[in-house]
Parts: C-alpha cells; sequence; structure tokens
C-alpha cells in the first residue's frame, strides 16, 4: 500500500487551506501566501517556541501558539493579524528593547538586523518599558570575532548552530531569568575555549550581538603609506557572495566588479587566490600519490579550511597525521607573494602588505598560526583578512557605485586561475579540483568529463569510488567529502572505529562549503528559512567552472610557470618550505 | 547582571569520591534524563560542582561542558563553590537587617574577602546569607558551625573568627 499523506483542513485569517498533517501553522501560512514574522525560529535547527514573536491566535485556544512550533489540526481556525496577536507582538519586542543597547546607528547590523526590521514593521516604542538593563563586557579575546552580549536577544540561534551544524556546543544559555547570558562554560571567553573560529553564529545572529573583528582600519592605514606594496587577493566564494551586500540576487557573480572596486580602492596589485589554490592541489594531488605509495598515513584529510584543522587540534588530535601538510590557500598565497612575487619584483617583504578577502572568519585565526612566515623574520605570510562583508564595507566607506563599475580583471601574473580553483568555494569542489589533475597524472590520458557529479551538491557526506591505475596496479580509489563539522564528526568517529576505509577526504568547516561561510553576507531567518542559500551560490561558481576553458589545475600555465621558475617540483624542499606546515594538539579546557 | 560565582579554590577530590561518582555515572549514563541525577549526584559527593567534576560528567554523556555548566548554573539548587570548612552565616532576616546586618555581611566579606555565596582561597571559611534563624531578641545574629553569636557589632568580628582559624584551633 501506498503512503499517504494525510491532508488537514484549516482556514487561516478566514482564507481556506489543506496541508500535510504535521505542518506547523508557520509552515501553513506561507502555503497560503501568508508571512508570520519569527525571530528565534531557524528551519532544522532552532525551532524552540521560545521568543514569541510569531504568536497567532488559535480559535478556541486558552492563549495565543507559538506559530513555529504548533501543528495544524482538522478544522482549525487560524488568525495571525489580529489585534490581540499585534499587540502581543509588540509588547515582546518592546520588552527585548527593554534590555537592549539600542545603539543602532553605531551597531555593525545597523540596517541589516531582524530586531530593528520586527521593531520597524510592529510600530515599536523603543523606550516603552524603561527598567533594568543588563551590563556585559565585551568579549574581544579572539582575533576573529566579537560578542557583545548587550544586544543579544537570547534566540539561541547561535547555540544551535555552534551545536547542530558543527556539533561542538561551546556556546550556550548561562545563569537564568534575567540574568541569562549567552557565554561558554565557566564563563571563559572565547579563545579559552575549544570554538574553531567559523563564524556560522555571526551568520545566524538576527542583532549585532555577534560579528567579525574587524581589520578594515589596518587595510586603509596600509594603503595610505606610501612605503607599503598592497597586494589584495580574493577567496573563490567571494565574487558569488559581494553582489549580495548590494541588493542583487543570491549568488551573483560580480568577479568583474570586484576586481574593478578594489583597483579603485587602490590596491597595488588585485590578485587571485584561486592560483594557489590550484597550486594546492597540485601539492595535495602529489602528497596524496606518495601517501598511496606508502610514505604516511591514509586517509588524506585537507587542509583548506582553517576552523576544520582546529577542529581536528582539539577534538582529535590523534589524526592530526592524517591532515595534509599543505598550508590552506589563503597561506600559500601569501607565502608565494612575499618570496617568489618579492623576488620577482625586487621588492623587499617587510614592505610587502597582503590582504585577503575571504568568506571566512577563521582565516583571521589562520593568519596568526605558528609557522606562517615564509619569508622568514617574523614577516607574516598574511598581514590583514577580511570578510566578505568587510570588503562590502569598504567598497561603500569608499563612495565606490558598485552596481555601475564596468566589469575588470585581476592584475598578471596571479591572477590567471582555472575552474578547479574556482569550485574550492563549494563542497565537494577540492576533491573534483584533485581527482580533475590525479586522473590525468596516473592515467596519463587526457580526463574527458570533468564533472564528477557524485561528490558534487550540500549532501552533508558524499561518498565516491574512482578506480585509478597506481604503479600499474588498478586501484578503487575511495574518497569522502563532509560539510559541517557535525558530518565531520560523523566521519572522525568511524576513523576511531576503524570502520573508514578512505584514501582522500575532503572536510569543510562550514555546511555547504565556503560559499556558507561565516564572513559571507548575512541572510535574515527568512530568508534562511525560504531558500537553500548554499546551494545558490554553489549553483553559480558550478556555472562559471563550466563556462572556463581552463578547468583544470595543472593545466594553469602560472603553476607550470612557478614549478618552472621557483619550486621545482610538488612536495619539493622548497615547497615543503614555503607551501607546507605543521599542526599541534590543542586543549578541549 | 549578577556575575556567575565561580572559585578559586583549587580542587581536593579524594579517590573515593571519584570512584563513588564513576559507579554513580555507571548507572545513570544509559539513562534517559541522566544528567540532572548525575549533577545532584556529583554535588552530594563534592559539595559543588566544580571544572573537573562537571567535564567528567560532560565526557560520560557525550554532550560540551558547556551544556552542563548552562545546566549548573540555572539551577540554583547546584553551587560552583565549595563549602568551607566553617560555615559562617549572616542572618538577613528582617529583626537581623534592621539591627543592621547588613553592614555585618560587607564587614565579614572585607575581612574574609569573599563575597557572600563564596569560600576563601584557603578553604577555611563559607560566606552564606541566611533568612531568620528564630533568635529575633538576639539581633543582629551571625552563626558559624551552629554557634550563634548574637547582638553583634562590627568590631567583635575579629575576635570570633579568630577562634576559628586552624592556628587557633590546635591549642
Amino acid at each position: 500500500m501506498e503512503d499517504v499523506v494525510k491532508m488537514v483542513n484549516l482556514k487561516i485569517n478566514g482564507k481556506d487551506i489543506s496541508v500535510p498533517e504535521g505542518t506547523t501553522i508557520l509552515e501553513a501560512a506561507r502555503q497560503a501566501g501568508i508571512r508570520i514574522p519569527t525571530l528565534c525560529f531557524l528551519k532544522d535547527i532552532n525551532r524552540i517556541g521560545a521568543c514569541r514573536v510569531c504568536v497567532a491566535e488559535v480559535k478556541g485556544a486558552r492563549s495565543l501558539v507559538a506559530s513555529c512550533v504548533f501543528p495544524v489540526s482538522e478544522g482549525m481556525e487560524v488568525t495571525t493579524n489580529s489585534k490581540k496577536v499585534l499587540e502581543s507582538r509588540k509588547t515582546t519586542v518592546e520588552l527585548l528593547l527593554s534590555d537592549h543597547h539600542q545603539d543602532c546607528l553605531s551597531c555593525v547590523r545597523n540596517r541589516n538586523c531582524e530586531l530593528q526590521t520586527l521593531a520597524d514593521e510592529l510600530g515599536c516604542d523603543s523606550h516603552k518599558y524603561e527598567g533594568d538593563k543588563n551590563q556585559h563586557d565585551l568579549d574581544f579575546s579572539t582575533p576573529y570575532l566579537v560578542r557583545d552580549n548587550n544586544k543579544c536577544v537570547l534566540c539561541r540561534r547561535c547555540v544551535a548552530a555552534c551545536k547542530q551544524y558543527q556539533s561542538i556546543a561551546v556556546i550556550g544559555p548561562n545563569a537564568r531569568g534575567f540574568n541569562t547570558h549567552i557565554g561558554s562554560a565557566f564563563s571563559k571567553s572565547l579563545i579559552n575555549v575549544p570554538c574553531v573560529g567559523c563564524g556560522q553564529c555571526i551568520n545566524v545572529c538576527p542583532t549585532g550581538a555577534l560579528h567579525e573583528r574587524e581589520e578594515i582600519d589596518s587595510v586603509i592605514a596600509a594603503l595610505n603609506d606610501p612605503s607599503k606594496f598592497v597586494i589584495v587577493a580574493t577567496a573563490p566564494s567571494v565574487r558569488i557572495g559581494l553582489g549580495e551586500e548590494f541588493g542583487m540576487p543570491i549568488g551573483t557573480n560580480v568577479e568583474g566588479k570586484m576586481v574593478a572596486a578594489l583597483k579603485a580602492i587602490g590596491f597595488d596589485r588585485v590578485f587571485d587566490v584561486n592560483v594557489t589554490a590550484d597550486l594546492t592541489i597540485l601539492e595535495e594531488g602529489t602528497e596524496l600519490l606518495s601517501r598511496i605509495n606508502g610514505e604516511g598515513v591514509l586517509p588524506l584529510f585537507t587542509s583548506c579550511s582553517p576552523a576544520w584543522i582546529k577542529y581536528v587540534e582539539h577534538y582529535y588530535p590523534e589524526f592530526i597525521p592524517n591532515l595534509s601538510s599543505c598550508k590552506s590557500p589563503q597561506q600559500m598565497f601569501g607565502a608565494v607573494c612575499k618570496t617568489y612575487y618579492a623576488e620577482k619584483m625586487g621588492i623587499d617583504p617587510k614592505n610587502m602588505v597582503t590582504v585577503s578577502i575571504m568568506p571566512c572568519t577563521a582565516k583571521k585565526f589562520e593568519k596568526s598560526r605558528p609557522d606562517q612566515s615564509a619569508a622568514g623574520n617574523g614577516i607574516p605570510d598574511i598581514d590583514y583578512s577580511l570578510t566578505t562583508r568587510e570588503l562590502a564595507k569598504m567598497i561603500k566607506k569608499y563612495g565606490i557605485m558598485f552596481e555601475n563599475l564596468e566589469d575588470d580583471q585581476f592584475d598578471c601574473p596571479l591572477g590567471i586561475a582555472s575552474g578547479a580553483g574556482l569550485i574550492f568555494g563549494a563542497t565537494g569542489g577540492v576533491m573534483e579540483a584533485a581527482l580533475r589533475t590525479v586522473y590525468e597524472i596516473l592515467e596519463q590520458k587526457e580526463l574527458k568529463n570533468l564533472d564528477f557529479m557524485d561528490v558534487r551538491g550540500t549532501k552533508g557526506i558524499k561518498e565516491a569510488t574512482v578506480p585509478l591505475h597506481v604503479n600499474g596496479q588498478l586501484v578503487d580509489v575511495k574518497v569522502a567529502v563532509a560539510s559541517g563539522l557535525a558530518n565531520a564528526k560523523i566521519i572522525m568517529d568511524m576513523m576511531k572505529a576503524g570502520t573508514a576505509n578512505y584514501h582522500f577526504v575532503e572536510i569543510m568547516s562550514c555546511p555547504g562549503g565556503c560559499v556558507n561561510g561565516g564572513g559571507q553576507p548575512i541572510k535574515t531567518a527568512e530568508i534562511r528559512n525560504n531558500y537553500d542559500v548554499k546551494a545558490i551560490r554553489a549553483g553559480s561558481i558550478y556555472k562559471m567552472d563550466k563556462n572556463m576553458s581552463l578547468r583544470k589545475s595543472h593545466a594553469n600555465p602560472v603553476v607550470q610557470e612557478l614549478y618552472k621558475e621557483y619550486f621545482g617540483e610538488p612536495n619539493s624542499h622548497k615547497a615543503h618550505h614555503i607551501l607546507h606546515t605543521k599542526y599541534a594538539k590543542r586543549n578541549k579546557y | 547582571m549578577s556575575k556567575i560565582k565561580l572559585t578559586k579554590v583549587p580542587f581536593i577530590g579524594t579517590e573515593e569520591q571519584a570512584a563513588k561518582l564513576d559507579a554513580k555515572l555507571a548507572e545513570l549514563k544509559e539513562l534517559p534524563g541522566g544528567l540532572m541525577p548525575a549533577l545532584q549526584t556529583a554535588q552530594e559527593i563534592y559539595g559543588y560542582l566544580p571544572i573537573e567534576v562537571q567535564s567528567k560528567i560532560a565526557d560520560t554523556f557525550k554532550v560540551s561542558l558547556e551544556e552542563v555548566f548552562g545546566i549548573a548554573t540555572f539551577y540554583s539548587l547546584f553551587t560552583l563553590n565549595p563549602r568551607g570548612k566553617n560555615q559562617v552565616s549572616v542572618c538577613l532576616g528582617t529583626a537581623c537587617y534592621v539591627k543592621g546586618s547588613g553592614e555585618i555581611l560587607e564587614k565579614l566579606e572585607e575581612k574574609l574577602g569573599v563575597d557572600a555565596g563564596e569560600c576563601t582561597l584557603d578553604g577555611c571559611f563559607s560566606l552564606v546569607e541566611t533568612r531568620c534563624v528564630g533568635c529575633c531578641g538576639l539581633a543582629p545574629v551571625v552563626t558559624i558551625n551552629g554557634n550563634v553569636y548574637g547582638k553583634l557589632t562590627p568590631d567583635q568580628l575579629d575576635g570570633i573568627l579568630a577562634e576559628y582559624k586552624p592556628s587557633n584551633l590546635k591549642n
């Protein structure tokens, strides 16, 4: 017998509607074209009915119900906009505002704040209730994130992201009643807990309670210092995220305008991190082959995602030997600039400033890791790392009319990259890029179909088997791809149990990969609840790759030149010195 | 916001206490909702819930330390501060309060270097607020380990505390 979904008939605001059993009032209303405002609700991860903003009136019910968790039933009559409902919502938000630092004009989330929007839509009096206000110290302890609990509305969306997406749960509600606040165990600051810096908490925060540690002013200072040669480079995902900050549709490719804007700001060179993504494939691919040949342990784990690296160091230090020793593309980029390019240009690396634009907050932490100074003398590979959001702010600050910019092209030489480097932005991209190269090296013939569909898509864990000739023998190379550390944890627990028999595993900390990184444009819960943002952005990246003529890392002429002129061959002594690094166990508490 | 009171008193647990907790945790581990009774048991054993004990419980139940801490700070039943060898209780009942026990408490906080609810670093005294102890005629009242000190004035406090200092107890 077929499973028949039982349908339930109800009325919402007098409109008849039929929805599957188990649907919540919020979802049913949406299907009927009726919008109910929400605050704490976040599809898939936070259904707690706590904030009471989404209340609705159900005929016969004793009190207003939270529509995000209340299931529909046969014959139910719901009103979502009665006077009682509207007044209740208004009071709820006014009470939130009574314990909220209302410095909206100087807030990082001004005009992009869900609390502000609600107050506006509900016609709130922002000072209706004057009473005690909590005073919290700001947490500035990490290089990547600032927590300002004075703006927290206790919706617990950050808590849900940390637990559900990343399985880490280093933040949570502490104390009780009016004293409740989001914090870490034993009131430790974030630097003293095993937070990985992914920034997913920032992306789900409705207010300005969480934001990245900005470095814009330092970049502007460098640009205004005539003794400095300032290089900027952008990660793959920035070009499909940045446009959203200027009102363009999700995932719009703005590569040309982005480059033009960076040139207009006045950077001496505008390069592409995709180049060192290509370089990573050569280094990591070679490392994989040598491991398959018995030098080192398997599986090999990718090392592009700094929050993932920190995660292994804190939570699974026994598998540190499985991590690729390759620096991330960001760090390789800085390293190549301050060695090869500095030599080529005759610039003292001391006077070179490298700025990376990243969809990531953990990159701000990564650049300060030990052993990230290829030029030596404590000269950092990367000086400053800005998020996509910070770049948008900077463009606005500089009075650049982004929408009207003519497309421009990256500078040479570190601006020519392949589609393989570009797809690093989506989960599975590094794996696909690696397979395109490893296949051609091992099989010594051209790969006809470059699209490895098995490793694409936003599924949390993907697996594939690729038969390849290694030393004349046909080996079923088993690969896995995971994004979101909760999914990575599943693989790591398999490793512990000895049931993971992979050769190569790609892990990205953020669900969906860098396109959905903690430094990308913030989408409201309403958008997140109704669109798969990461899938749309990834789709844009794959489309760009498809239309490129250069789609294989090893075919990139710049990478070939780098080996010919400078590194010799992948994993050479020089390459190891400049492009590779080490990791170390970190304590949890 | 009143800050969560954390102790700086070093954790000293005996093997016997650890064994007792381990046995109970083994029993509760698979039980749905076993975390709460685990915390209760741990507090019975140690008198409070230091980070060492909460970490052990977190590992047992495969949850993060923060998740345990969130619970430990939500319920007023749980305390993060050890109980000192001597329990100094200041009555803040109405009669004592109007007779100046508020000032007595302040002075004790100053002399012991801790806030109410905390324990001195040497583990010698813990200071607590209490409600009416039933001898309002003696207000203001402080009890130490059940010994009642009535009609107190702040200048008497040094002498009283000295009675409980380890050096004096030996004599």
